[in-house]
């Protein structure tokens, strides 16, 4: 499988390393979603930074990862989008709501610590 | 009238038999006379007002050159070269402002000056002279539309690469400081433009790591559906590589054209002007920095 897991605190970061294939894609969800319950992690950051093509089923994947993660207590962020691919990808009108975004891993980060920050601050 | 085809092609090829040793003592004649000729074709040029910007002596030079030329043509059937200096002269002299009409006014009427010294040549024998004219009208039309088809031709490359030079300078991606880029939109926005500029602006957004993006139209005239959905599209790929893009400087008509339109602007942000584009754009940073330093829960 050519995703990279890792887990950096609270969070995991999934760095995707090439083109997935459909059984991937969803062997990928499955996964980050399993181990966010298990790990009782806070984010997932999703690096797609060498993928030449998000198509809508990739597209669909992510958000399912996002929607299911939520409901698991996890926020997730796709990092990374390559401006050809957030061309096309626009173009098709896929669109990743209600996804978060970010440029790259730094910004996730800072993503994922502010949406903690904010809760405990409703909480509180 | 499958039977009546072959005489016709004969006939063309027996004239063509016929006229091709004729070449040669027309090129002969051309090149006996060329003071004289060349001298009236000038005359013809100035009396009809042709090449005004151009000064007498320029116009004898030029004319003296297209002579030779066109002499050439007629002898070697090459039009090449004709066709090399057709464009050069076409560089040196559309920047001067010379119109389509005056190239091809004196071309033409270099024909018609041959022409009639022809006619007065040979016409005592019409029978030599109509031979001597299928010589040469081929050839004088051939040569009339080389010339004439460079100078449009030379004209189109210069407006082509205008046009590449405006797009090339109108569209730059400024950092105005840390994490903010400008993308000031000025003149007309076409949906080639349109498609550039969001290539640009995510290039620079990768670059520069840019966190938020301000898009000014003041200068925009008008918009049309494809270019607005360009905009929204710009907007939401801005989204996907983690920027916000702020529209400024929508006109009134733009913004009403945008309602007609039903363009669903409701993902993008606007704000009136440049100016509070930029407030905007730094309240989003210092909030986003401010959530990042705010190291406890308060």
């Amino acid at each position: 499988m050519s995703v990279a897991i890792v887990r950096q605190g609270d969070y995991l970061i999934a760095s995707v390393q090439s083109d997935l294939s459909d059984s991937e894609v969803l062997r990928l969800r499955d996964d980050l979603v399993d181990r966010v319950g298990r790990l009782r992690l806070r984010g997932i950051i999703v690096d797609v930074g060498a993928l030449d093509v998000i198509d809508s089923f990739v597209a669909r994947s992510l958000r399912s990862i996002a929607v299911t993660a939520r409901m698991r207590g996890a926020l997730t962020v796709v990092v990374g989008i390559q401006p050809d691919v957030a061309i096309a990808m626009v173009q098709f009108r896929l669109n990743l709501e209600p996804l978060q975004t970010a440029l790259d891993l730094d910004e996730a980060l800072a993503v994922l610590d502010r949406a903690g920050h904010w809760e405990g601050e409703d909480g509180g | 009238m499958p039977r009546s085809e072959p005489p016709v092609v004969e006939q063309a090829a027996e004239a063509h038999e016929d006229v091709t040793p004729l070449l040669p003592e027309l090129v002969e004649y051309l090149r006996q006379h060329r003071t004289q000729l060349r001298k009236e074709w000038v005359r013809r040029i100035t009396d009809a007002q042709l090449l005004r910007v151009m000064t007498p002596e320029e116009i004898f030079s030029e004319v003296t050159a297209v002579y030779d030329n066109y002499v050439d043509t007629l002898e070697t059937g090459s039009v090449q070269t004709l066709q090399d200096y057709a464009r050069d002269l076409s560089e040196r002299i559309i920047p001067r402002g010379v119109e389509t009409h005056e190239v091809l006014g004196i071309v033409l009427l270099l024909r018609d000056v041959l022409a009639r010294s022809l006619f007065v040549k040979y016409q005592d024998d019409s029978n030599l002279l109509n031979r001597i004219l299928d010589a040469y009208e081929p050839a004088a039309n051939r040569i009339a539309v080389t010339v004439g088809v460079s100078f449009v031709e030379e004209r189109e490359r210069v407006i082509r690469e205008q046009q590449e030079a405006i797009r090339e300078l109108s569209t730059p991606v400024l950092q105005v400081r840390d994490r903010l880029l400008i993308l000031p939109i000025i003149g007309v926005l076409d949906s080639q433009r349109a498609r550039q500029l969001m290539e640009q602006l995510l290039a620079a957004i990768q670059t520069n790591r840019a966190k938020v993006v301000v898009i000014d139209i003041t200068g925009v005239a008008t918009i049309d559906i494809d270019v607005a959905n360009h905009l929204v599209q710009t907007v939401e790929a801005s989204r996907l590589m983690g920027a916000s893009a702020i529209i400024t400087g929508l006109s009134s008509k733009i913004a009403q054209t945008l309602v007609d339109l039903g363009v669903d602007l409701g993902m993008m942000k606007t704000v009136g002007d440049l100016q509070g584009g930029l407030e905007e754009a730094e309240r989003l940073i210092v909030k986003a920095k401010a959530r990042d330093s705010a190291g406890e829960p308060a």
